[in-house]
Protein backbone atom coordinates (compact mmCIF):
# COMPACT_ATOMS: atom_id res chain seq x y z
CA UNK A 1 0.00 0.00 0.00
CA UNK A 2 1.23 3.43 -0.89
CA UNK A 3 1.48 5.45 2.31
CA UNK A 4 0.44 8.59 0.48
CA UNK A 5 -2.94 6.98 -0.06
CA UNK A 6 -3.45 7.36 3.69
CA UNK A 7 -2.91 11.07 3.37
CA UNK A 8 -6.12 11.35 1.39
CA UNK A 9 -8.61 12.80 3.93
CA UNK A 10 -11.49 10.53 2.83
CA UNK A 11 -9.35 7.40 3.10
CA UNK A 12 -7.97 8.65 6.39
CA UNK A 13 -11.50 8.99 7.72
CA UNK A 14 -12.45 5.47 6.63
CA UNK A 15 -9.31 3.98 8.15
CA UNK A 16 -9.69 5.90 11.39
CA UNK A 17 -13.34 4.78 11.62
CA UNK A 18 -12.13 1.21 11.68
CA UNK A 19 -9.12 1.74 14.01
CA UNK A 20 -10.59 4.09 16.59
CA UNK A 21 -12.72 1.55 18.56
CA UNK A 22 -9.75 -0.82 18.80
CA UNK A 23 -7.42 1.90 20.06
CA UNK A 24 -9.94 3.28 22.54
CA UNK A 25 -11.04 -0.15 23.79
CA UNK A 26 -7.47 -1.43 24.05
CA UNK A 27 -6.42 1.69 25.95
CA UNK A 28 -9.29 1.34 28.45
CA UNK A 29 -8.51 -2.35 29.01
CA UNK A 30 -4.72 -1.93 29.37
CA UNK A 31 -5.04 1.09 31.66
CA UNK A 32 -7.65 -0.58 33.87
CA UNK A 33 -5.62 -3.78 34.29
CA UNK A 34 -2.35 -1.86 34.50
CA UNK A 35 -3.64 0.50 37.19
CA UNK A 36 -5.07 -2.39 39.21
CA UNK A 37 -1.83 -4.37 39.01
CA UNK A 38 0.30 -1.31 39.65
CA UNK A 39 -1.64 0.33 42.46
CA UNK A 40 -3.07 -2.73 44.20
CA UNK A 41 -1.67 -6.10 43.18
CA UNK A 42 2.04 -5.40 42.72
CA UNK A 43 4.45 -5.63 45.67
CA UNK A 44 5.97 -2.57 47.37
CA UNK A 45 9.61 -1.78 46.61
CA UNK A 46 12.32 -3.02 48.97
CA UNK A 47 13.58 0.53 49.40
CA UNK A 48 10.78 2.90 48.53
CA UNK A 49 7.82 0.96 49.88
CA UNK A 50 4.48 1.99 48.39
CA UNK A 51 5.84 5.25 46.95
CA UNK A 52 7.17 3.19 44.07
CA UNK A 53 3.61 2.98 42.72
CA UNK A 54 3.98 6.52 41.35
CA UNK A 55 6.35 4.89 38.85
CA UNK A 56 3.45 3.17 37.05
CA UNK A 57 2.14 6.57 35.94
CA UNK A 58 5.33 8.62 35.94
CA UNK A 59 7.54 6.42 33.76
CA UNK A 60 4.99 5.65 30.99
CA UNK A 61 4.07 9.36 30.94
CA UNK A 62 7.76 10.21 30.45
CA UNK A 63 8.06 7.68 27.63
CA UNK A 64 4.94 9.12 25.99
CA UNK A 65 6.26 12.68 26.31
CA UNK A 66 9.19 11.61 24.14
CA UNK A 67 7.29 9.22 21.85
CA UNK A 68 4.66 11.84 21.02
CA UNK A 69 7.43 14.34 20.33
CA UNK A 70 9.13 11.90 17.95
CA UNK A 71 5.80 11.58 16.10
CA UNK A 72 5.46 15.36 16.07
CA UNK A 73 8.92 15.69 14.55
CA UNK A 74 8.09 13.14 11.82
CA UNK A 75 4.86 15.02 11.03
CA UNK A 76 6.85 18.27 10.93
CA UNK A 77 9.37 16.81 8.47
CA UNK A 78 6.53 15.48 6.29
CA UNK A 79 4.86 18.87 6.44
CA UNK A 80 8.01 20.71 5.35
CA UNK A 81 9.09 18.30 2.60
CA UNK A 82 5.80 17.03 1.16
CA UNK A 83 3.70 20.03 2.17
CA UNK A 84 0.79 17.73 2.89
CA UNK A 85 -2.07 19.30 4.85
CA UNK A 86 -2.69 16.06 6.78
CA UNK A 87 0.81 16.37 8.31
CA UNK A 88 -0.06 19.87 9.54
CA UNK A 89 -3.32 18.59 10.99
CA UNK A 90 -1.44 15.71 12.67
CA UNK A 91 1.11 18.05 14.24
CA UNK A 92 -1.56 20.36 15.57
CA UNK A 93 -3.51 17.37 16.91
CA UNK A 94 -0.56 15.74 18.69
CA UNK A 95 1.11 18.73 20.37
CA UNK A 96 -1.39 19.27 23.23
CA UNK A 97 -1.47 15.52 23.94
CA UNK A 98 2.31 15.45 24.20
CA UNK A 99 2.32 18.53 26.40
CA UNK A 100 -0.24 16.88 28.68
CA UNK A 101 1.89 13.73 29.02
CA UNK A 102 4.97 15.87 29.73
CA UNK A 103 3.07 17.78 32.39
CA UNK A 104 1.86 14.51 33.93
CA UNK A 105 5.45 13.27 33.97
CA UNK A 106 6.74 16.45 35.65
CA UNK A 107 3.91 16.60 38.19
CA UNK A 108 4.11 12.94 39.23
CA UNK A 109 7.91 13.17 39.28
CA UNK A 110 7.70 16.11 41.64
CA UNK A 111 5.28 14.23 43.92
CA UNK A 112 7.65 11.27 43.89
CA UNK A 113 10.75 13.37 44.46
CA UNK A 114 9.53 14.97 47.68
CA UNK A 115 9.23 11.79 49.77
CA UNK A 116 12.14 9.91 48.17
CA UNK A 117 14.80 12.47 47.36
CA UNK A 118 13.63 15.08 49.83
CA UNK A 119 12.84 17.78 47.27
CA UNK A 120 10.07 18.70 44.83
CA UNK A 121 12.46 19.88 42.19
CA UNK A 122 16.18 20.10 41.38
CA UNK A 123 17.89 21.59 38.36
CA UNK A 124 19.70 18.44 37.29
CA UNK A 125 20.19 17.54 33.63
CA UNK A 126 17.28 15.08 33.40
CA UNK A 127 14.65 17.25 35.07
CA UNK A 128 15.76 20.40 33.27
CA UNK A 129 15.78 18.77 29.82
CA UNK A 130 12.25 17.42 30.35
CA UNK A 131 11.07 20.87 31.46
CA UNK A 132 12.57 22.25 28.24
CA UNK A 133 10.60 19.61 26.30
CA UNK A 134 7.42 20.91 27.97
CA UNK A 135 8.27 24.48 26.96
CA UNK A 136 9.00 23.39 23.38
CA UNK A 137 5.52 21.83 23.19
CA UNK A 138 4.00 25.08 24.48
CA UNK A 139 6.07 27.14 22.04
CA UNK A 140 5.00 24.84 19.18
CA UNK A 141 1.33 25.39 20.00
CA UNK A 142 1.79 29.15 20.40
CA UNK A 143 3.73 29.53 17.15
CA UNK A 144 1.31 27.27 15.29
CA UNK A 145 -1.61 29.56 16.05
CA UNK A 146 0.30 32.85 15.95
CA UNK A 147 -0.34 33.53 12.24
CA UNK A 148 -3.56 34.49 10.48
CA UNK A 149 -2.47 32.21 7.68
CA UNK A 150 -2.62 28.61 8.96
CA UNK A 151 -0.05 27.39 6.44
CA UNK A 152 2.56 29.86 7.68
CA UNK A 153 1.85 28.85 11.27
CA UNK A 154 2.23 25.18 10.35
CA UNK A 155 5.49 25.84 8.50
CA UNK A 156 7.17 27.87 11.27
CA UNK A 157 6.06 25.54 14.04
CA UNK A 158 7.28 22.53 12.01
CA UNK A 159 10.77 24.06 11.90
CA UNK A 160 10.60 24.63 15.66
CA UNK A 161 9.51 21.01 16.18
CA UNK A 162 12.48 19.72 14.18
CA UNK A 163 14.98 21.92 16.01
CA UNK A 164 13.49 20.79 19.32
CA UNK A 165 14.00 17.14 18.37
CA UNK A 166 17.66 17.53 19.37
CA UNK A 167 16.36 17.50 22.94
CA UNK A 168 15.17 13.87 22.71
CA UNK A 169 18.61 12.18 22.82
CA UNK A 170 19.68 14.72 25.46
CA UNK A 171 16.76 13.68 27.71
CA UNK A 172 17.41 9.99 27.13
CA UNK A 173 21.16 10.06 27.79
CA UNK A 174 21.28 12.92 30.33
CA UNK A 175 21.45 10.41 33.18
CA UNK A 176 24.40 8.60 31.56
CA UNK A 177 26.38 11.60 30.32
CA UNK A 178 26.25 13.68 33.46
CA UNK A 179 25.82 12.90 37.12
CA UNK A 180 22.28 13.71 38.11
CA UNK A 181 20.00 13.26 41.09
CA UNK A 182 17.71 11.23 38.83
CA UNK A 183 18.69 7.57 38.61
CA UNK A 184 19.72 5.93 35.30
CA UNK A 185 17.37 3.95 33.04
CA UNK A 186 15.79 0.80 34.47
CA UNK A 187 14.05 -0.73 31.47
CA UNK A 188 15.87 0.17 28.24
CA UNK A 189 19.31 -1.10 29.23
CA UNK A 190 21.78 -3.25 27.35
CA UNK A 191 21.80 -5.87 30.11
CA UNK A 192 18.02 -6.12 30.42
CA UNK A 193 15.57 -4.41 32.74
CA UNK A 194 16.54 -3.98 36.38
CA UNK A 195 12.93 -4.16 37.51
CA UNK A 196 11.44 -7.30 39.00
CA UNK A 197 8.91 -9.01 36.70
CA UNK A 198 6.04 -8.39 39.15
CA UNK A 199 6.64 -4.65 38.72
CA UNK A 200 7.66 -4.68 35.07
CA UNK A 201 4.35 -6.22 33.91
CA UNK A 202 2.08 -3.40 35.17
CA UNK A 203 4.63 -0.84 33.98
CA UNK A 204 4.60 -2.18 30.41
CA UNK A 205 0.79 -2.57 30.45
CA UNK A 206 0.48 1.10 31.43
CA UNK A 207 2.90 2.04 28.65
CA UNK A 208 0.87 0.11 26.04
CA UNK A 209 -2.32 1.67 27.45
CA UNK A 210 -0.92 5.21 27.22
CA UNK A 211 0.30 4.53 23.66
CA UNK A 212 -3.14 3.32 22.54
CA UNK A 213 -4.75 6.26 24.35
CA UNK A 214 -2.45 8.61 22.46
CA UNK A 215 -3.36 7.01 19.12
CA UNK A 216 -7.08 7.23 19.92
CA UNK A 217 -6.89 10.87 21.06
CA UNK A 218 -4.71 11.85 18.11
CA UNK A 219 -7.13 10.25 15.63
CA UNK A 220 -10.12 12.02 17.16
CA UNK A 221 -8.29 15.35 17.17
CA UNK A 222 -7.05 14.87 13.61
CA UNK A 223 -10.59 14.16 12.39
CA UNK A 224 -11.81 17.27 14.18
CA UNK A 225 -8.92 19.21 12.62
CA UNK A 226 -9.84 18.03 9.12
CA UNK A 227 -13.49 19.02 9.64
CA UNK A 228 -12.36 22.42 10.94
CA UNK A 229 -10.29 22.96 7.81
CA UNK A 230 -13.22 22.11 5.55
CA UNK A 231 -15.49 24.37 7.55
CA UNK A 232 -13.01 27.23 7.29
CA UNK A 233 -12.68 26.65 3.53
CA UNK A 234 -16.46 26.53 3.13
CA UNK A 235 -17.20 29.66 5.13
CA UNK A 236 -14.38 31.40 3.26
CA UNK A 237 -15.93 30.64 -0.13
CA UNK A 238 -19.40 31.52 1.17
CA UNK A 239 -18.31 34.86 2.60
CA UNK A 240 -16.41 35.50 -0.62
CA UNK A 241 -19.62 34.79 -2.58
CA UNK A 242 -21.62 37.00 -0.24
CA UNK A 243 -19.03 39.72 -0.61
CA UNK A 244 -19.29 39.55 -4.36
CA UNK A 245 -23.10 39.52 -4.17
CA UNK A 246 -23.31 42.61 -1.96
CA UNK A 247 -20.81 44.36 -4.15
CA UNK A 248 -23.08 43.84 -7.08
CA UNK B 1 -0.88 16.01 -11.08
CA UNK B 2 2.79 15.51 -10.43
CA UNK B 3 5.07 17.73 -12.39
CA UNK B 4 8.75 16.83 -12.47
CA UNK B 5 9.29 20.36 -11.16
CA UNK B 6 7.28 19.63 -8.02
CA UNK B 7 9.29 16.47 -7.48
CA UNK B 8 12.54 18.38 -7.87
CA UNK B 9 11.33 20.95 -5.35
CA UNK B 10 10.44 18.18 -2.91
CA UNK B 11 13.86 16.62 -3.29
CA UNK B 12 15.47 20.00 -2.76
CA UNK B 13 13.46 20.63 0.40
CA UNK B 14 14.39 17.18 1.71
CA UNK B 15 18.08 17.88 1.02
CA UNK B 16 17.91 21.26 2.77
CA UNK B 17 16.17 19.62 5.73
CA UNK B 18 18.77 16.86 6.03
CA UNK B 19 21.61 19.34 5.68
CA UNK B 20 20.10 21.61 8.35
CA UNK B 21 19.62 18.58 10.59
CA UNK B 22 23.24 17.57 10.11
CA UNK B 23 24.43 21.09 10.94
CA UNK B 24 22.21 21.35 13.98
CA UNK B 25 23.26 17.90 15.18
CA UNK B 26 26.93 18.77 14.84
CA UNK B 27 26.45 22.05 16.67
CA UNK B 28 24.59 20.33 19.49
CA UNK B 29 27.18 17.55 19.74
CA UNK B 30 30.00 20.11 19.95
CA UNK B 31 28.17 22.12 22.60
CA UNK B 32 27.46 19.03 24.68
CA UNK B 33 31.07 17.89 24.37
CA UNK B 34 32.17 21.33 25.55
CA UNK B 35 29.84 21.05 28.57
CA UNK B 36 31.16 17.60 29.37
CA UNK B 37 32.49 17.80 32.90
CA UNK B 38 31.03 21.18 33.72
CA UNK B 39 27.40 20.18 33.51
CA UNK B 40 27.38 18.22 36.74
CA UNK B 41 24.75 18.20 39.41
CA UNK B 42 27.23 17.29 42.12
CA UNK B 43 30.95 16.86 42.68
CA UNK B 44 32.48 13.73 44.15
CA UNK B 45 34.74 13.60 47.22
CA UNK B 46 37.58 12.74 44.82
CA UNK B 47 37.00 16.00 42.93
CA UNK B 48 37.40 17.82 46.23
CA UNK B 49 40.49 15.84 47.24
CA UNK B 50 42.05 16.60 43.84
CA UNK B 51 40.97 20.26 44.21
CA UNK B 52 39.25 20.06 40.82
CA UNK B 53 36.51 22.40 42.04
CA UNK B 54 36.59 25.88 43.57
CA UNK B 55 36.24 25.07 47.26
CA UNK B 56 35.14 28.49 48.51
CA UNK B 57 31.65 28.43 46.99
CA UNK B 58 28.27 26.81 47.44
CA UNK B 59 28.34 23.42 45.78
CA UNK B 60 26.84 19.97 45.87
CA UNK B 61 28.76 16.86 46.77
CA UNK B 62 27.47 13.38 46.06
CA UNK B 63 28.43 9.88 47.14
CA UNK B 64 27.53 7.19 49.62
CA UNK B 65 26.95 7.74 53.32
CA UNK B 66 29.91 5.87 54.74
CA UNK B 67 28.78 2.89 56.78
CA UNK B 68 29.38 3.47 60.50
CA UNK B 69 30.02 7.20 60.11
CA UNK B 70 26.55 8.51 61.03
CA UNK B 71 26.31 10.22 64.40
CA UNK B 72 23.82 12.61 65.97
CA UNK B 73 25.18 15.46 68.05
CA UNK B 74 23.58 15.17 71.51
CA UNK B 75 21.08 17.86 72.40
CA UNK B 76 20.90 19.37 68.90
CA UNK B 77 19.32 18.47 65.57
CA UNK B 78 22.74 18.22 64.02
CA UNK B 79 23.84 15.04 62.27
CA UNK B 80 27.34 14.24 61.12
CA UNK B 81 28.34 11.67 58.58
CA UNK B 82 30.93 11.08 55.90
CA UNK B 83 30.21 11.07 52.19
CA UNK B 84 32.46 8.72 50.28
CA UNK B 85 32.97 7.68 46.67
CA UNK B 86 34.95 4.64 47.88
CA UNK B 87 38.20 6.48 47.18
CA UNK B 88 37.98 9.62 49.26
CA UNK B 89 35.58 10.77 51.93
CA UNK B 90 34.36 14.18 53.12
CA UNK B 91 32.91 14.80 56.60
CA UNK B 92 29.50 16.46 56.45
CA UNK B 93 27.57 18.33 59.13
CA UNK B 94 23.86 19.01 58.67
CA UNK B 95 21.07 20.48 60.75
CA UNK B 96 17.58 19.61 59.58
CA UNK B 97 15.21 16.93 58.41
CA UNK B 98 16.68 14.05 56.43
CA UNK B 99 14.74 12.38 53.59
CA UNK B 100 13.13 8.97 54.19
CA UNK B 101 15.67 7.12 52.10
CA UNK B 102 18.62 8.53 54.05
CA UNK B 103 20.61 5.76 55.74
CA UNK B 104 24.15 4.46 55.92
CA UNK B 105 25.30 3.09 52.60
CA UNK B 106 22.73 5.17 50.72
CA UNK B 107 23.58 7.56 47.91
CA UNK B 108 23.12 11.21 48.89
CA UNK B 109 23.66 14.65 47.43
CA UNK B 110 24.45 17.42 49.92
CA UNK B 111 24.24 21.09 49.04
CA UNK B 112 26.39 23.47 51.07
CA UNK B 113 29.84 24.89 51.59
CA UNK B 114 33.18 23.53 52.65
CA UNK B 115 34.23 25.06 56.00
CA UNK B 116 37.82 25.99 56.82
CA UNK B 117 38.23 22.86 58.95
CA UNK B 118 37.45 20.63 55.95
CA UNK B 119 33.90 19.83 57.11
CA UNK B 120 31.19 20.23 54.52
CA UNK B 121 28.38 22.31 56.07
CA UNK B 122 25.23 21.15 54.28
CA UNK B 123 22.16 23.32 53.87
CA UNK B 124 20.21 20.53 52.26
CA UNK B 125 20.63 16.77 52.00
CA UNK B 126 18.91 14.81 49.22
CA UNK B 127 18.78 11.04 48.91
CA UNK B 128 19.44 9.21 45.67
CA UNK B 129 18.14 5.79 44.83
CA UNK B 130 19.26 3.44 42.10
CA UNK B 131 17.55 2.00 39.07
CA UNK B 132 16.79 -1.39 40.69
CA UNK B 133 13.21 -2.07 41.67
CA UNK B 134 12.16 -5.28 43.41
CA UNK B 135 9.88 -6.57 46.15
CA UNK B 136 11.45 -6.75 49.66
CA UNK B 137 11.40 -10.58 49.59
CA UNK B 138 13.49 -10.64 46.43
CA UNK B 139 16.00 -8.22 47.94
CA UNK B 140 16.20 -10.47 51.02
CA UNK B 141 16.69 -13.57 48.88
CA UNK B 142 19.44 -11.87 46.88
CA UNK B 143 21.21 -10.87 50.08
CA UNK B 144 20.90 -14.40 51.50
CA UNK B 145 22.24 -16.03 48.35
CA UNK B 146 25.14 -13.60 48.30
CA UNK B 147 24.29 -12.22 44.88
CA UNK B 148 23.68 -8.77 46.30
CA UNK B 149 25.91 -6.20 44.70
CA UNK B 150 27.56 -4.00 47.36
CA UNK B 151 26.45 -0.74 45.86
CA UNK B 152 22.91 -1.97 45.10
CA UNK B 153 20.25 0.28 46.42
CA UNK B 154 22.80 2.95 47.09
CA UNK B 155 21.94 5.19 44.21
CA UNK B 156 25.35 5.17 42.57
CA UNK B 157 26.12 3.06 39.57
CA UNK B 158 28.69 0.39 40.41
CA UNK B 159 32.05 1.62 39.13
CA UNK B 160 33.29 -0.05 35.98
CA UNK B 161 36.28 -2.35 36.14
CA UNK B 162 37.65 -4.15 39.18
CA UNK B 163 36.00 -3.51 42.55
CA UNK B 164 37.41 -0.42 44.25
CA UNK B 165 39.62 -0.54 47.30
CA UNK B 166 37.93 0.13 50.64
CA UNK B 167 37.48 3.78 51.51
CA UNK B 168 40.60 5.36 52.85
CA UNK B 169 40.16 6.81 56.29
CA UNK B 170 41.84 10.06 56.77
Amino acid sequence: MNWQALANPARFKRLSDRLLPWFAGGAALCLAVGLYLGLVASPPDYQQGDSVRIMYVHVPAAWMAMFVYANLAVAAAASLVWRHPLADVAGRAMAPIGAAFTFLCLATGSLWGKPMWGTWWVWDARLTSVLILFFVYIAYMALNSAFDDDTRGARSSAILALVGAINLPIIKFSVDWWNTLHQPASVSRLDGPSIHASMLTPLLLMAVGFTLLFFALALVRMRAGLIERRLAALSYTRSADAGVASFR
Amino acid sequence: MKLPKARAARRRRLAVLLLAGLGLGTAAALTLTAFDDHLVFFHTPSDIADKKVPLDRQMRIGGLVEVGSLERVQGTAEVRFRVTDLEHAVPVAYVGVLPDLFREGQGVVANGKLAADGTFRAREVLARHDENYMPPEVAEALKRSGRWNETMGAGTAPPAGPPPAPATQR
